[in-house]
């Protein structure tokens, strides 16, 4: 990989142009149905169960240090309330990310990556098919929609683990846990944490896309594609990350 | 009926690396024409370049009129419909058997049935001799039989012009001359447009209407057959022969005392050469006028020899 300024700024731009390809793609017919099917399938069978796994000890993490800062503070009526809002404003998405671009981002990258190398884009790109059209928005959408679901599923997962950790583990009371759910969240946080969700699932897999449809050199071509195809995803997802968040401060009014 | 393909003054590099410059030459409508080189002197490269999968820096490729090298991405999708490729392994798609990979492009560009489907598949595959192996993936076969897997589905779309890559890299001898001639039939049966890239010297000189040479980042000479396999240029003679003596080095090229010590004392310096006969269809391949004309000509060789 080459380090200059221009290399970077040359594949940056290829890469914004990618994504932009992808969008105009998105609407042209006729939609690749079977394919999206079975991108979706597949992206959600290597993230579902990695992603319980990870969000329950990230839900008991979240917990145990709320659960003794609130006691320290003297207000631990109030776990409960914080709890939910870090899990369902920050931890969710954040684990989501990690887990759609280690897991899903790098399958794709790999398959793409096996079939550039073995010729089969470009022999699709003869054939007079789009590999844009044909493969990238399929898995594109795919990613964003099994995202969005993933999100669902580590706040769940997330909120009931911070809730058993308090309640059982640090003795707190259910009551009190239950009841202050609402106090500080209120449901544009999920909103807010799905949109995020969606914007993550497209940016792993227009990443992962590009490092695979550009790897070149071998096998060992393919390694170092879905390595850098990581690297990159993971440091767009916190740049946006911050972004949205940022943004979503300024427009959605708080409550309290 | 076949394409021409018309290049002119075609330059490509890679970075600063100059792979081949103002490349210009005719691939003549309908003909079997053969680009040989050395290995790493882009002749694969020539090939993508051909279809548009890589921009060249200058020239032009005119296809019917239209510059494939100025085709914005959408039109060049539809030029390319009129190309076959057949890509060095294959290139087939790894996740479909081999009947889904050869009804791949029908299924995407036409709007046929499911039994026509069936019927064309099957007819391209017992051209190629791969009746009996639809149900295979293209992991569980040789490379001889991904090769003609590979070329079937070029074939599917009925092309005008098809471009061989390494046709023959990997395959024993005989899977060659059976390859050959299976070339040759298939230009007497579609009349398509040929070109063949390799560095087997055998098919070279068997296959083809015309010969072209890359060496040293140039094409030395392009021509008929019959030129070039009679050529004096110590280039084309070293790599039609297949020796060490002359310009072509083991890492790239020698400097030019040495080329001229070992050109002096090679012995065999015969500058009559034996034209090798031209392969030509089989007996039971109907021959266009094209063909007849050749099959007389070959004749009349014989004859006087």
């Amino acid at each position: 990989m080459s380090l200059s300024p221009i290399g970077a700024l040359r594949h940056s731009g290829n890469l914004f142009a990618m994504a932009l390809d992808v969008v105009r793609t998105v609407p042209r017919r006729p939609f690749q149905a079977r394919e999206f099917i079975q991108q979706a399938w597949f992206v959600a069978s290597v993230t579902i169960l990695p992603t319980a796994l990870v969000s329950i000890p990230f839900g008991a993490v979240i917990a145990l240090q709320i659960g003794s800062l609130t006691r320290q503070l003297g207000a631990q009526s109030f776990s409960g309330a914080a709890s939910v809002l870090a899990v369902l404003r920050e931890a969710s998405p954040i684990v989501t990310a990690l887990l759609i671009a280690g897991a899903g981002g790098t399958a794709i990258c790999a398959d793409l990556g096996a079939r550039k190398i073995r010729d089969e884009i470009d022999a699709m790109q003869v054939l007079g098919i789009d590999p844009i059209h044909r493969l990238v928005v399929p898995r594109v959408l795919a990613s964003m929609v099994v995202a969005v679901l993933l999100n669902g599923l580590v706040s769940v997962v997330g909120v009931a683990g911070g809730y058993f950790f308090n309640v059982v583990l640090q003795n707190g009371t259910p009551g009190a846990y239950l009841a202050s759910f609402t106090t500080l969240a209120q449901l544009s946080d999920l909103w807010a944490a799905e949109i995020k969700a969606l914007v993550f699932g497209a940016i792993a897999a227009i990443v992962a896309s590009y490092k695979g449809l550009t790897a070149k050199g071998g096998p060992k071509g393919v390694g170092d594609a879905v390595n850098q195809s990581v690297v990159i995803t993971f440091m767009l997802l916190f740049v946006t990350n911050f972004v949205m968040t940022a943004v979503y401060f300024q427009v959605v009014p708080q409550r309290g | 009926m076949g394409v021409e393909i018309c290049v002119e003054g075609l330059t490509k590099s890679f970075g600063h690396q100059v792979i081949w410059q103002d490349v210009s030459l005719t691939l003549p409508a309908g003909e079997v024409s053969v680009m040989l080189g050395p290995s790493g002197t882009g002749k694969s490269v020539f090939l993508k370049t051909l279809v548009g999968l890589l921009k060249p820096e200058r020239g032009s490729i005119t296809i019917q009129g239209r510059d494939i090298t100025r085709l914005r991405e959408h039109d060049l999708y539809e030029v390319r419909k009129l190309f076959g490729v057949l890509f060095q392994d294959g290139a087939l798609f790894g996740s479909m058997n081999l009947y889904d990979n050869i009804a791949f492009p029908l299924r995407e560009h036409t709007r046929k049935s499911e039994s026509d489907i069936r019927r064309i598949v099957l007819e391209k595959m017992d051209m190629v001799g791969l009746i009996g192996a639809e149900g295979k993936l293209p992991g569980e076969i040789s490379g001889g039989m991904r090769k003609r897997a590979g070329l079937a589905r070029a074939l599917v779309l009925d092309p005008e012009i098809i471009l061989f890559d390494e046709p023959d890299s990997g395959l024993d001898p005989v899977r060659v001359a059976y390859l050959n001639q299976l070339i040759v039939d298939l230009n007497a049966q579609i009349d398509a447009t040929f070109l063949i890239v390799t560095h087997d010297i055998a098919s070279a000189r068997q296959v083809p209407d015309n010969i072209g040479l890359l060496f040293r980042r140039e094409l030395v000479m392009f021509g008929p057959r019959e030129e070039l396999l009679t050529s004096g240029e110590p280039v084309v003679r070293q790599f039609l022969n297949g020796r060490m003596q002359g310009p072509i080095g083991m890492a790239e090229e020698k400097d030019a005392a040495q080329v001229e010590q070992e050109l002096a004392a090679l012995v065999d310096r015969a500058p009559v050469e034996e034209l090798t006969p031209r392969l030509l269809p089989g007996p039971g391949i109907p021959r266009p006028p094209r063909w007849e004309a050749i099959a007389r000509r070959e004749a009349a060789l014989r004859a006087n020899a």
